[in-house]
């Protein structure tokens, strides 16, 4: 076994020693899909009616988005406090004198946020599944790729976050910020077709309504769109600037 | 036989602040080597440097061979390192930070034998976070030696240590050395240097100001030993004639006579040929203490 691999175990087992953070991982993706759903969702589009939700049921268009949604959730939330706490505190510089190697620590973040972003969406599609009635994948390997790319480039944005942010309570606040402006203005929260101004250009520079596009892609059987290439540029991005601000302490 | 660690001229400056301006040593293998110096005289940064962890800004440094700035990595496999400020996640457990650190060695190693020489078997399932300072301190030291490192760096190892635990860490420090490795250690703490190191660099604002054994340190910067006794006896001045005596000072019975070389000897048979034999007769011969004031000029 590797280093990243041992860390990685070690990373999860840590996790799963802090009940308050286990809980709120849990909870997430139900508030999000009964709260959020229950303000903006619940209603099927009746034809007539403007067009929103990119011409689909309000549903088929939420399930997807809120896919990317939880990944956002841990990514930028949980990646960047625990990455920055461990430098501040002084974990990454004992890390670092023993040879762990800077990729091992991302990678233990990367798989880390793979696993309670799959375990939060498995959460999320059984809960959907019992409550409210929406298209099935189109492709179930499209969607599980779709799924492990939106991942692996919010988690390389979270890292990046992390490697800049010098303490874990601004890791956190920053980290909060972001969320709640990619929830409203990103494609998760009111439908994209309502927002205006300002708030349509802020949509597309949220990194959320790329990877939201990506996950309805897949999963409803549109032509992928430029939000592929999109999200794949801010991963590449993240992950360059998160190599180049990586600092051990 | 080639020196362990050799340094010429290091400087390191954090932006401008010039953290260390001109430290030089050679340390041997086998050795306990000390540096010493009082707090921010830059201790800390110099091994950091030699560890790899800094970037010197110049100077020349070989360290097992290597040169920290340019194979870190390999360095840092054959060294062990216990650093002055770093923290392990709070839920972990002592075992499973043994055991990461050691699978981190090609090899792997014995970490439950280095678990038990620290004194730390029974609090194996206990998290980080609800160690004392000692015991933290003591993880800290096993991790360090967890790869079975050929160069030991202790940074301030025993600050946090109750007078207790201090002397069993110093009997570990003795058997590390013992075990073929070389150990600097970083102390602030001078009956330290002094009980444990065959050597010691003493490092005062950001240079190096003496690198001596602890005897030769003293007898170089403090060589005046002070001989106390108690007498009735007024007229004194037969003492004042020897030459290894520089002051005889008297405060009511009490006198205190001030010189170097064999001073307890020479006053001692003096007295006696006088017809005096005081029962409190001592010596107090200057300790690292004294030629640490002596080094260091800075007011603290
Ligand atoms: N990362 C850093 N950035 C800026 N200044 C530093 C840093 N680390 C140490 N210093 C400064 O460098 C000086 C030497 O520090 P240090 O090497 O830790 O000394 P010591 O270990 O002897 O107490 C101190 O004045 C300290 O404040
Ligand atoms: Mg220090």
């Amino acid at each position: 076994m590797g280093t990243l691999a041992r860390l990685s175990w070690l990373e999860l087992k840590l996790f799963l020693r802090e009940p308050l953070t286990v809980v709120f991982s849990l909870a997430l993706p139900l508030i999000i899909l009964f709260v959020l759903g229950g303000v903006f969702g619940n209603e099927p589009s009746r034809p007539g009616e403007q067009l929103v939700y990119r011409g689909v049921g309000a549903m088929d268009y939420y399930v997807p988005a809120y896919l990317s949604l939880v990944v956002a959730s841990v990514c930028v939330m949980s990646i960047p406090t625990h990455l920055a706490g461990n430098r501040e505190r002084g974990v990454l510089k004992r890390f670092h004198a023993s040879s762990v190697g800077a990729l091992a620590v991302a990678g233990a973040e990367v798989v880390v946020a793979f696993v309670l972003s799959t375990v939060s969406a498995v959460l999320l599609l059984v809960a959907a599944a019992l409550v409210y009635d929406f298209d099935r994948p189109d492709s179930v390997l499209g969607v599980i790729g779709g799924f492990v790319f939106v991942t692996v480039g919010f988690a390389a944005f979270g890292i990046l976050l992390g490697s800049v942010l010098p303490t874990a309570r601004a890791a956190q606040a920053v980290g909060m910020v972001i969320w709640f402006v990619m929830l409203f203005l990103g494609g998760a929260g009111p439908p994209p077709e309502v927002l205006t101004g300002a708030m349509q250009t802020m949509l597309d520079l949220t990194p959320l309504w790329h990877a939201v596009k990506v996950m309805q892609d897949v999963w409803l059987g549109l032509d992928p769109g430029l939000s592929w290439l999109v999200f794949a540029g801010i991963a590449v991005v993240s992950a360059t600037l998160g190599v180049y601000f990586f600092r051990w302490e | 036989m080639t020196p362990v660690v050799e340094v010429e001229h290091l400087e390191k400056r954090y932006g401008s602040f010039v953290a260390v301006e001109d430290v030089s040593f050679t340390v041997d293998a086998g050795e306990i080597f000390g540096i010493l110096g009082p707090n921010g005289s830059g201790k800390t940064t110099t091994v950091e440097c030699l560890q790899g962890l800094r970037r010197a800004d110049g100077g020349r440094l070989s360290v097992l061979g290597h040169d920290p700035r340019r194979e870190a990595e390999r360095l840092r496999r054959r060294i062990g390192s216990q650093l002055q400020e770093s923290a392990l996640p709070e839920r972990l457990k002592v075992s499973e930070a043994l055991s990461f650190f050691s699978s981190l060695s090609p090899s792997g190693t014995d970490w439950e034998t280095v678990m038990e020489q620290w004194g730390l078997a029974e609090k194996r399932s206990a998290t980080f976070a609800s160690l004392s300072g000692g015991q933290q301190q003591r993880l800290f030291v096993a991790l360090a030696l967890v790869n079975e490192p050929e160069l030991v760096f202790l940074d301030e190892m025993t600050t946090g240590l109750d007078p207790a635990s201090r002397r069993v860490a110093w009997d570990l420090i003795r058997r590390i050395r013992d075990g073929g490795a070389t150990v600097i250690l970083v102390t602030h703490f001078m009956d330290e240097a002094e009980n444990l190191c065959d050597r010691i660099a003493v490092i005062d604002d950001k240079r190096v100001v003496a690198v001596d054994t602890p005897t030769g340190l003293i007898d170089t910067y403090a060589p005046d030993a002070v001989v106390a006794f108690s007498t009735d006896e007024t007229d004194l001045t037969f003492l004042e004639r020897l030459d290894e005596v520089d002051a005889v000072e008297r405060s009511g019975r009490h006198v205190s006579v001030t010189g170097s070389g064999a001073l307890l000897a020479m006053v001692a048979a003096e007295l006696v040929g006088h017809g005096l034999a005081p029962t409190d007769l001592r010596v107090e011969r200057a300790d690292l203490e004294d030629v640490f004031l002596q080094l260091t000029t800075r007011e603290q």
